[in-house]
């Protein structure tokens, strides 16, 4: 028995790379990006492929949509992970959603959902930093921090 | 009948009346209503808390089958001494900083949202009771999202005075969601190589499939994804601007019980889930928690002393004292597990207070509290003031506080393990940290109050609530007997370490 | 006489709580009688008489050999919250409750006479932390004593910070940064290490060490200890000395002589002899390197003394010195330099206190502190500088002072150990002592007068240190009381 290739292992696995390739694709997304709702679509494509990753294990070879049948032969593919990405998929859902609240909110505080931008109000609401001993001055930055 | 019916489900109503009670809370218009509705669930579940408390107090376990289906196929919630203490934790400080939450809650928030940021409020404390209760893997990962999003949105309501926290609040939730993800990444592999789900369940068959990369790589997803919502250097930096961007009251609750639920999370799945994979463990202790540990402990301490925004102060500095306790976790002995325990208490007292504290001087103030404005606030709000001085003092350590007698519980612990050089940093770190306390400690008390112009009446409805955590601070560092015999029963309901 | 009086009025027990409580009581009652300021400044030389009666009481029960313990809470298996007085205990209870009625006297007169602001605040702490002094004095085991070491700390800092300036501000860092930075990384370590190796904490004559550790590993644990007592001012912890002379005179007496720096070697006093052992310090000479240290300390804080002009810096400089006498008495160990040692505490401290009242009174009256200012004052204030003539000839050590008796058992103890060096050491510290102390009186006496210098009359100033300085020359004559107590101490 010859030890299997490279390409073999990688044919007969072939959910488990997609599952990467998605997992890698949105954490890429969710790094690289600096649109808040591209990171939110990158999460959800990193969650789906954890998804994809459980419902590909459930699979059992041969196996059938886990429904009783009165076949008592049947033979049925695991249904617990299935009940588990229910879950998660409403998790999922429910995170997307709040997400999407908060850049919503964002949008109507900053005027932009990009970081970049936003990162740049922050940094300039801060400068000059207080200095010590102006009381007027700390007072009149205080105040702009408070708005910002 | 139904005192039976309560003794009997103690502990799913530590979830349940706080989740029932939440959209209760979110949809009743009077604010102050919403408020004593919340107060009440608080209440119900502490009262619990403490019953679970009385009868895990001789080494028992109490189980609860949810729907009275048995594990491993059912999802249960077991109650040891670990469990009952972490429990008390939670339920005690939610129900005082709820007290505290009515008068700073109603100035931070508009009226219109306040129930259904009380809503959310029970939310984050029901998720965090279930995840310290719930002993099933997957289970756990809904509540830590259930406490993930509460909390989230309870730090975006912080819009309304400084709009950062809804950066803040996005932030976390990407981190938190990735994390929250990563843990179920790492479940699945679990799942996939033993079948079970269930904690006590995994722990039996887990020896037998131990030697495969599976095992070890879904390990390492579990524990990096609940590193994450733990706080541990390095995926902490979601805290700080978090922390200090929330409301007051928001704030208090989350430094003091949000990060604790998930380092016992951690404790769990190191100690009773991967109990009979020691050599996985034992290299994951060494090699990692413990070095990020004191990563953390420096980095929160060093950026604390740079720090002039108290909240963003206190909040380094809780990254310092998370950086303690899972010191103690990584040094996996029961003396450090014990003393990992006391500090989880401890500290749940002394950053609640402190962060209430500033609660006071910002409800006061109106504006951010700096460095720059709080000068002077010793004579303008000696209650408020003393109060953190107290928690302060705690925090370094002062004997006669309860933070020395973590301290002193941590070294002897570190000291009896040998490990020297940790046992140096260690007491330099917490030198250091006098140094970014004293800082405000200074100028609190000096003589050139800031701002002549507004009103500094001490609230009863904030310091009150303040007090009592100032006073436990005091009490349990006089006659800490009650935290130390809760912590030793809970390092040994871990197994004792490794 | 006395002591029978009070052995009627109340129990050992009753008095160890009237000498702890009793600074607490006066604290808390300060802020109270604010509105009154007689009465206010009333209840600290009250208290103060109190809290002697009650070490005087407990004081003459260990004599006896009584028991004196006071038992409050169970820390953990095997570590209370006890105080229990040993030999060495009471006399420091004694120096630092018997010094307090002076010391609060003075602390009246000089600030009313130099209208000092917050004296409320000041006289607060000021009992808080001679509370703190007792407390270490009579604590029951190493733990109990370190508590009590760190509030003492806590407590002082608003004490040397009084004057809210930003020097004081500064010099009160740099006391919190070394105190307590030493404390934490270096003391607390040694504390735990000895509570962990031995399992016990508390004070035994002979100590607990012995068989436990080796000699090596005792001489790194010494180390631990010297240099964690940030408080015994041993180099190069002392540099909080000097900076903590920005704080009033009456802050400055305190702490030079009766609570924070006699605590400090007090402590480690305690440590050798109790923990350590004198005996088991002999066989392994896990303290020879502390001779040396203490030696070089004596020498060097002489030298710089001398180039100071500011009185209360030489003075700061001069304390440094001797508190490495006492130092030193503990690391020759042997019983009689230990012995000297314990004496040292109170001879030093009466003729220490002495020295800074004055200085205190010559700021107060004449507003002046530089020695090169004081020429030719000696006419004009001769009790003051009098009561200086005594206090120094008792720190420079000769008869009939009660410091020459305490320098006398340690030159014994280190002859008895063939450590001839130290008596030249001691030796050359005397004549050092001389030339620095004596300046100021040659200028106030044999000089003729600068210019034309104001004296204000503040009596309350003059009072204390007279009666300090006949306290050192009686001292000289009853030392035997105290001399009986450190015999006491080994068992």
């Amino acid at each position: 028995m010859t030890q299997p290739s490279l390409f073999d292992v990688l044919l007969a696995n072939w959910n488990y790379l997609i599952v990467i390739v998605l997992m890698m694709s949105g954490l890429f997304i969710v790094i690289s990006r600096y649109n808040l709702v591209k990171k939110l679509v990158g999460l959800s494509i990193f969650q789906t492929s954890v998804f994809l990753f459980y419902i590909s294990l459930a699979k059992v070879d041969g196996g059938t949509a886990p429904i009783l049948t009165d076949d008592p032969s049947t033979i049925y593919s695991n249904p617990l992970p299935h009940v588990l990405i229910l879950t998660a998929i409403v998790v999922g859902v429910a995170t997307t959603a709040l997400g999407l609240a908060l850049v919503l909110r964002i949008h109507s505080a900053y005027g932009t959902i990009e970081e970049d931008e936003i990162l740049a109000a922050k940094t300039a609401a801060m400068e000059p930093r207080y200095r010590r001993g102006d009381e007027a001055e700390a007072d009149a930055l205080a105040a702009s921090e408070a708005k910002s | 009948m139904t005192l039976f019916a309560f003794f009997n489900n103690l502990p799913s109503l530590l979830v349940v009346v706080p989740l029932m009670m939440a959209p209760i809370a979110a949809l009743i218009p009077i604010s102050q209503l919403a408020w004593a509705a919340t107060l009440l669930a608080t209440a119900v579940s502490f009262i619990a808390a403490v019953l679970l408390h009385m009868l895990t107090g001789a080494g028992a376990r109490v189980t609860y089958y949810l729907g009275n289906w048995a594990p491993p196929w059912g999802i249960e919630f077991v109650v040891d001494s670990a469990t009952s203490f972490v429990l008390m934790v939670i339920t005690a400080l939610g129900f005082v900083v709820t007290l505290f939450a009515r008068r700073s809650l109603a100035s931070e928030i508009n009226n219109g949202d306040l129930g259904k940021a009380y809503g959310a409020w029970l939310l984050a404390i029901g998720g965090l009771s279930g995840l310290v209760l719930t002993a099933d893997a997957f289970n756990l990962f809904v509540f830590l999202e259930i406490s993930a999003l509460a909390s989230i949105t309870l730090i975006a309501l912080g819009a309304g005075r400084v709009r950062r926290s809804l950066i803040a609040a996005y932030n976390y939730l990407i981190i938190g969601a990735v994390g929250a993800t990563f843990y179920v990444i790492g479940v699945g592999f679990i799942y996939a190589m033993t079948g079970s789900l269930n904690m006590a369940d995994l722990a039996e068959r887990l020896p037998d499939v131990a030697n495969s990369t599976v095992i070890y790589v879904g390990f390492g997803f579990m524990v990096a994804g609940i590193l994450v919502k733990a706080a541990v250097f390095p995926v902490h930096i979601w805290l700080p601007s978090a922390y200090s961007y929330a409301p007051s009251a928001v704030s208090t609750l989350l430094a003091a019980i949000a990060t604790k639920a998930a380092i016992y999370v951690l404790a769990r799945i190191v100690f009773t889930i991967f109990a009979g994979v020691p050599d996985l463990t034992i290299a994951a202790m060494n090699w990692v928690i413990i070095p990020l540990s004191l990563a953390g402990i420096f980095t929160g301490t060093i950026l604390a002393i740079y720090e002039s925004d108290i909240k963003k102060l206190l909040a380094h500095s809780s990254v310092a004292q998370i950086g303690y306790i899972t010191l103690g976790i990584g040094v996996a002995t029961t003396q450090s597990l014990t003393a990992s325990f006391i500090h989880i208490g401890n500290h749940a007292l002394m950053k609640g207070g402190l962060f209430m504290a500033v609660g006071g001087f910002f409800y006061a103030l109106g504006q951010r509290v700096t460095v720059y404005n709080i000068v002077g606030m010793g004579r303008r709000m000696p209650i408020t003031a003393t109060a953190f001085l107290i928690c302060g003092l705690s925090l370094i350590g002062l004997p006669l506080t309860a933070g020395f007698i973590s301290k002193l519980y941590l070294v002897r612990a570190l000291l009896d393990d040998q490990a020297l050089v940790i046992v140096g940093l260690v007491l330099l770190s917490s030198a250091l940290s006098l140094i970014y306390l004293w800082k405000i400690v200074e100028v609190m008390w000096s003589n050139n109050p800031a701002y002549n112009d507004r009103d500094f009446t001490e609230q009863p409805a904030l310091y009150i609530p303040l007090w009592m955590l100032a006073g436990a601070n005091i009490w349990f560092g006089i006659d800490s007997s009650f935290i130390v015999k809760g912590a030793e029963a809970a390092a040994r309901a871990l197994g004792g370490g490794l | 006489m006395i002591m029978a009086f009070l052995s009627s009025m109340m129990s050992v027990q009753t008095g160890m709580l009237i000498g702890l409580l009793t600074p607490l009581v006066v604290a808390l009652l300060v802020p109270i009688l604010a509105v009154r300021s007689n009465w206010r400044d009333a209840i600290g030389p009250i208290g103060a008489v109190v809290t002697l009666a009650g070490a005087i009481r407990v004081a003459g029960a260990v004599f006896n050999g009584e028991d004196a313990t006071l038992f409050i809470v169970s820390f953990a298996k095997g570590l209370d919250f006890v105080f229990t007085v040993n030999p060495l205990g009471a006399i420091f209870g004694l120096v630092a409750s018997g010094l307090w009625i002076l010391a609060a006297i003075y602390s009246v007169g000089y600030m009313r006479g130099n209208h000092e602001h917050h004296q409320t605040r000041f006289a607060a702490f000021y009992a808080v932390a001679v509370h703190a002094a007792m407390a270490i004095a009579w604590s029951g085991n190493l733990m109990v004593l370190f508590i009590f070491y760190e509030i003492l700390t806590f407590s002082t800092y608003p004490l040397v910070t009084h004057k809210d300036s930003r020097l004081a501000r500064n010099a009160g860092r740099l006391y919190m940064g070394i105190l307590v930075g030493s404390s934490v990384m270096l003391l607390l370590p040694a504390v735990i290490f000895v509570w962990v190796t031995t399992g016990s904490l508390d004070f035994v004559p002979g100590g607990i060490l012995a068989g436990k550790i080796s000699g090596t590993t005792a001489s790194w644990l010494l180390a631990l200890f010297v240099f964690g007592i940030g408080k015994a001012a041993v180099m190069p912890m002392h540099r909080w000395l000097p900076a903590a002379m920005v704080a009033p005179t009456p802050v400055s007496a305190l702490l030079h002589a009766v609570a924070v720096v006699k605590a400090g070697v007090f402590t480690l006093l305690s440590v050798v002899v109790y923990i350590f052992g004198i005996d088991f310090l002999a066989e392994t000479g896990a303290s020879d390197w502390l001779v040396w240290l203490a030696s070089f300390t004596i020498l060097a804080a002489s030298l710089v003394a001398m180039t100071k002009d500011d009185l209360k810096a030489r003075l700061a400089y001069s304390t440094i010195s001797q508190l490495s006498y006492i130092v030193l008495g503990a690391a020759i160990a042997s019983q009689i330099a230990a012995q000297g040692a314990a004496l040292h505490i109170v001879m030093h401290a009466a003729g220490k206190i002495t020295l800074f009242f004055c200085a205190g009174a010559i700021y107060v009256r004449a507003h002046l502190t530089k020695i090169s200012q004081l020429d030719g004052l000696g006419r004009e204030m001769p009790y003051l500088f009098g009561a200086f003539f005594l206090g120094a000839l008792s720190i420079i050590g000769i008869p009939p002072l009660g410091g020459s008796w305490s320098k006398f058992y340690m030159m014994v103890g280190a002859a008895d150990r063939g450590l001839i060096f130290v008596l030249f050491v001691l030796g050359l510290s005397s004549l050092l002592n001389i030339y620095y102390l004596l300046e100021p009186l040659q200028r106030a006496f044999f000089r003729p007068p600068s210019g034309d210098v104001k004296i204000e009359k503040h009596p309350l100033t003059v009072i204390p240190p007279v009666v300090t300085a006949a306290l050192s020359v009686a001292l000289f004559f009853f030392v035997d009381i105290f001399a009986g107590f450190t015999r006491l101490m080994f068992g």
